[in-house]
């Protein structure tokens, strides 16, 4: 821009600079995106007749959110979202406190290579399999039931807590922790005193944000047999009762909000 | 618990009085119960001898998963583009219907921060809190099995998260710049074309490639309830057991993932 004179530029309009300066590219990623929008678009069949046909159905379910029905699957319901809310605190638990040693090991600055390579590795893991993918194989091991999804929870925070408290760890104040380390404490009181006082409310903020991950997603383990809520919702819309189905989803919604609204005091509280 | 003491041994100094002590000891005695009550009630419902019967499970279905058919792989090319559809046509389709939600719900740019934004936020945290399977779940009894189904799944479930990302890059955008234009005369559009989008654009960018990546790993898995992508052909798999091939899809799902975030970490570093 600089190069430009300011005698060329008076008489002209002013133009929004583009969002991507080289032209080339600009194109280049303009029009590979329009190649791929018209593809996709085409290799997507729609059965409109069918959609059609669904829209009442549709609006019939949204029409029972202003009716829903808690009474007359009571007991199915209250059980599903009582094992839900179980399978949530437990996995959260134990997933916190795995995660904490496993964090410690994926930090770079506190742990030598073998140990980050191997905590790095159980991370990676752990985030690149989707729960559900692992609920299906914990259920084919251990049986039907809620330990499956309790499993699969557990692991599942781990990937997440570990990674960000990792992340909290290699970015915290050295000079703390080497003050510590000048009085002479062993490993334990340097953790303890140095890094932990440092990384805890990130973490008490993380573990909050997890237990309402968790319990979303406990909501949908039941659809492959790992126990919770989503067996009693997915047999609701196998038979199209939209207003059971419309409970729980409601009951669903408004314990994420409180949760969130619980963690948003608790992290304004520690921070 | 750091105490102090002279030299006739009287405390000086302690970090907690006595009710805080108590009262955190209480808490602990509190989380300690309900984490107990909670693990019964998980072991009041197991089947324990599956539990110990796992590693001999465990290893039989690895014997049989490996090695995986790798000749299963020409019939995946045409789920694993179903896949990457969902994810990509599903985002932008978030994308559009996110930006007015988090216009409407961001304080500084409501048009009535009394009976708008709590609706958008209602909006914000209802599609957020229900998973996209379970959206997968009813757009399936709704429209019927499909890769439509999928699509409007991962664009529904979208629409939160984007949104509220969205809204609280907006909120703290730099407000003098906002001034600047209006002191020009500007209509309101152009405020907003001008003033604000300009500051968000890189929040916004960021926050579509962040989405189309999670949405890759959730579509994958949206095939389980019929609503197409590679998940369809995981389930059958799975119902035939025919683990060989299940091998093989968790691999690809696998690569899909890695690929999507490596992309993903790609642009992001490129924007910002």
């Amino acid at each position: 821009m600089s190069a430009v004179l300011l005698e060329d530029r008076l008489g002209t309009t002013w133009k929004k600079p583009p969002l991507i300066s080289n032209p080339t590219l600009r194109w280049g990623l303009f029009i590979a995106a329009a190649v791929y929008l018209v593809l996709a678009t085409a290799s997507i069949d729609v059965n409109w007749s069918r959609v059609a046909e669904g829209l009442s159905r549709g609006w019939a379910f949204i029409a029972s959110f202003f009716n829903p029905d808690f009474v007359s699957r009571g007991t199915d319901i209250r059980d599903g979202i009582l094992e839900s809310v179980i399978i949530t605190v437990a996995s959260t638990v134990v997933g916190i406190l795995i995660s904490i040693p496993i964090g410690l090991g994926a930090a770079r600055n506190i742990a030598p290579l073998p140990v980050y390579l191997i905590c790095r590795g159980i991370v990676a893991l752990s985030r690149a399999l989707n729960e559900i993918i692992v609920a299906i194989l914990l259920v084919a091991i251990f049986g039907f039931g809620p330990l499956a999804g309790f499993l699969t929870l557990s692991f599942a925070t781990i990937g997440f807590l570990a990674k960000l408290l990792a992340e909290d760890i290699e970015e915290m104040d050295k000079v703390q922790a080497e003050a510590i380390r000048a009085t002479g404490s062993t490993w334990m009181q340097w953790i303890n005193y140095g890094v932990q006082p440092q990384v805890m409310p990130r973490l008490i903020g993380l573990s909050m944000y997890r237990l309402d991950i968790n319990f979303r997603e406990s909501a949908v383990l039941g659809l492959v047999g790992a126990g919770g809520i989503g067996a009693t919702l997915n047999t609701a819309f196998d038979r199209y009762e939209f207003d059971t189905a419309a409970a729980i989803l409601l009951i669903i919604i408004v314990t994420v909000m409180v949760l969130e609204y619980l963690s948003g005091i608790i992290r304004a509280k520690v921070q | 618990m750091p105490v102090s003491q002279n030299a006739s041994g009287a405390k000086i100094w302690q970090l907690r009085n006595r009710n805080q002590t108590l009262a955190r000891w209480a808490a602990y005695l509190a989380g300690v119960a309900v984490f107990m009550w909670c693990w019964q009630r998980i072991s009041d419902a197991t089947t324990w001898f599956f539990v110990w019967d796992a590693p001999r499970i465990a290893a039989d279905i690895g014997g049989r998963a490996w090695p995986p058919r790798w000749s299963y792989m020409d019939k995946l090319w045409g789920p694993l583009w179903d896949t990457l559809n969902m994810a990509t046509l599903g985002t932008l389709l978030a994308l559009v219907m996110a930006v007015p939600v988090a216009f409407l719900a961001a304080r500084n740019t409501t048009p009535s921060a009394t009976f708008i934004r709590p609706i958008a936020l209602f909006i914000i945290v209802a599609t957020r809190s229900i998973n996209s399977l379970i959206w997968a779940l009813l757009l399936v009894a709704v429209i019927g099995p499909g890769v439509f189904a999928g699509l409007l799944a991962i664009a529904f479930r979208s629409i939160g998260f984007c949104a509220k990302l969205l809204y609280e890059a907006i909120e703290e955008i730099d407000p003098t710049q906002v001034e600047a234009i209006t002191a020009t005369g500007a209509s309101r559009w152009q405020v907003m074309a001008y003033g604000i989008v300009p500051q968000i654009m890189p929040a916004f960018a960021g926050i579509s490639v962040f989405r189309w990546d999670i949405n890759i790993r959730e579509s994958t898995v949206l095939g389980l309830v019929g609503a197409g992508g590679i998940g369809l052909q995981l389930q059958s798999s799975l119902n035939t057991l025919a683990w060989p091939q299940v091998t093989l899809i968790l691999i690809v799902i696998l690569a899909a993932v890695v690929i999507g975030e490596w992309v993903s970490a790609k642009v992001r570093g490129a924007i910002i």
